[in-house]
């Protein structure tokens, strides 16, 4: 439609166009360009054959590769489970105070129970399993000092079946009382607290911890022992150490004593929690994962 | 070419060539969304999607105000490593009584969508309260005012009635109960006889028992109650080991 009989080197005319005096060239778009978008268009139509596309009344035309998200999701996790079936059936079954013995399956119980911490223990106790920090009321799970017992088979029970829940009828439960409720006066307190201090070796008034040692004896040991170690059938923890789950000081202990404590731990076995929950495997991974990070017995 | 000179007529015409890219537009869209509304794979039913209780939806107008979506999302893709972590992945159903939806776009922070009863309720106080006391290398901002904020039941029961005007079937009864019910569940000496029947495994969607607890552990109902309830039942509705995916969807 060029108006003029104007051409430039390659022989193309002008578009028509002129404004103020400026035309432009007709040149075609360049070879390479024109014949990538042909070929767009035939894998468009190779794509809407192939996958599904076409919204019609009842659902969508499946494709004649009959590709589903579904399926794909569902094929991946069974290549995987299929890759680990052996071991995670023999990690499923395994006695665990003899897992160490095999370093294979102890190595994959290892990695994948610390993947499986990663997710979901470690927003209580830490990334590090160190409990986030000390008297943060989530326990350390490095040293060996243990509420509810710290061999593999202890730790599994624990992890299947939680503390404190609603959700496991085997839940690890103790009730400490809240001595502040009408049971000790506040200067009793304060005197147990002080025998409390004197146990774990801290800085005390010697005469408070004498008068509270008697209370000690009366209403503490029951739980807590004699001396103050604890007992980790009842999930009573050891008072003589210099570790605390809250806080050691003495401000802290009389929190404890008048109030009480009482942390909850969800019971993580799949039973209780259709949808997210540990199967056997990754249950026995995990135990063994934190018994070897330092404190297992 | 004829039509190439007919299209001139629309290039040189602002107007007009504004109505017809609408009308092309319109076309593809029509093609695109309008499916969505009909077809039976997108809205596949599944047993035990309920409504959310009263005390629940108000959690998640908290949610909704504190623009939690902004870095937490709610959708579980169907990918391998998001199953593994997250549980399994989310069905439309799931959020079919969202308006909005909360599905999100971006994880500063972790998915939501399976986080109900992953953790105590004690833990969720701590971490709304100060995150970096749970999660040291957490950038969560702190709310713990929401465990001063009184709650009223308010205007709940006009809050659902208009959820129901979109679509979401709140009967009569839970609608005139709105407000018995929100603060049932946060009460567990309350009667939640009710609140059960209505919401729970006695109700016509087959879900699991509404937890009813004291949420924040203190008294009264503050907002922390009512976003704890809220999150405390995400992705918890279906029972995964009966539900059987079908694999065209």
């Amino acid at each position: 439609m060029s108006t003029e009989e104007k051409k430039n080197a390659e022989g193309f005319g002008t578009t028509g166009h002129s404004w103020d005096g400026i035309e432009e060239w007709n040149n075609p778009m360049p070879r390479w360009w024109v014949w990538t978008f042909y070929i767009t268009i035939i894998w468009a139509i190779g794509y809407v054959i192939a996958y599904p596309a076409w919204p019609l009344i009842n659902g969508a035309t499946s494709g004649l590769l009959g590709y589903s998200t579904r399926a794909e999701v569902a094929a991946q996790i069974a290549a995987v489970d299929e890759q680990n079936a052996e071991l995670r059936e023999k990690l499923a079954s395994v006695d665990l105070t003899t897992i160490s013995e095999d370093t294979a399956l102890h190595n994959y119980a290892k990695q994948g129970g610390a993947a499986v911490f990663r997710n979901n223990c470690a927003q209580c106790h830490g990334s590090g399993a160190n409990g986030i920090r000390m008297g943060s009321g989530y326990p350390n799970l490095l040293d060996d000092d243990w509420l509810w017992g710290g061999s593999i088979e202890e730790i599994a029970f624990t992890i299947r079946n939680g503390v404190r829940n609603e959700q496991s009828d085997d839940a690890h439960i103790n009730d400490m009382p809240a001595f502040g409720d009408d049971w000790l006066e506040k200067a009793q307190i304060d005197q147990v607290v002080n025998y409390v201090l004197k146990l774990s070796g801290q800085d005390h008034d010697a005469g408070l911890a004498t008068e509270g040692a008697t209370i000690f004896l009366d209403e503490c040991s029951s739980c807590h022992m004699e001396d103050g170690t604890g007992d980790s059938t009842t999930g009573a923890p050891n008072l003589a150490d210099a570790i605390w789950l809250y806080d050691g000081d003495a401000a802290t202990i009389t929190e404890t004593v008048t109030f009480a404590r009482g942390g909850v731990m969800p019971a993580w076995a799949q039973e209780f929690n259709p949808g997210f929950g540990l199967s056997d495997a990754e249950i026995n991974a995990v135990a063994a994962y934190v018994h070897q990070l330092g404190g297992g017995q | 070419m004829a039509i190439l000179e007919k299209h001139k007529i629309l290039e040189k015409n602002a107007t007009l060539l504004l109505v017809f890219s609408l009308l092309v537009v319109t076309v593809g869209g029509i093609v695109e969304i309008a499916p969505l509304f009909y077809l039976e794979n997108t809205i596949e039913k599944v047993k035990g999607v309920r409504p959310y209780t009263p005390l629940e939806l108000q959690g998640r107008e908290v949610y909704i105000r504190e623009g939690c979506y902004v870095c937490h999302s709610q959708m579980i893709r169907p990918m391998r490593d998001e199953v593994e972590r997250y549980g399994h992945y989310s069905l439309a159903a799931e959020s079919m009584y969202d308006h909005p939806f909360q599905w999100g776009s971006k994880r500063t922070g972790p998915d939501l969508a399976r986080v109900g009863g992953r953790y105590s309720d004690e833990w969720h106080v701590a971490h709304l309260a100060n995150p970096q006391s749970v999660v040291p290398e957490s950038v969560m901002p702190k709310y713990g005012f929401l465990l001063k904020a009184e709650l009223e039941p308010g205007y709940i029961d006009e809050l659902m009635s208009t959820h129901a005007l979109l679509g979401t079937p709140y009967s009569e009864e839970m609608i005139t109960q709105a407000k018995a019910d929100f603060a049932a569940q946060a009460d567990p000496d309350a009667d939640t006889d009710g609140l059960q029947e209505r919401y729970g495994e006695a109700s016509q969607f087959g879900s699991p028992a509404v937890v009813v607890r004291n949420f924040d552990g203190k008294p009264g109902i503050s907002e922390m109650d009512a976003l704890i309830a809220y999150m405390q039942m995400l992705g918890t509705l279906v029972d995964f080991s009966t539900f059987t995916p079908d694999a065209s969807r």
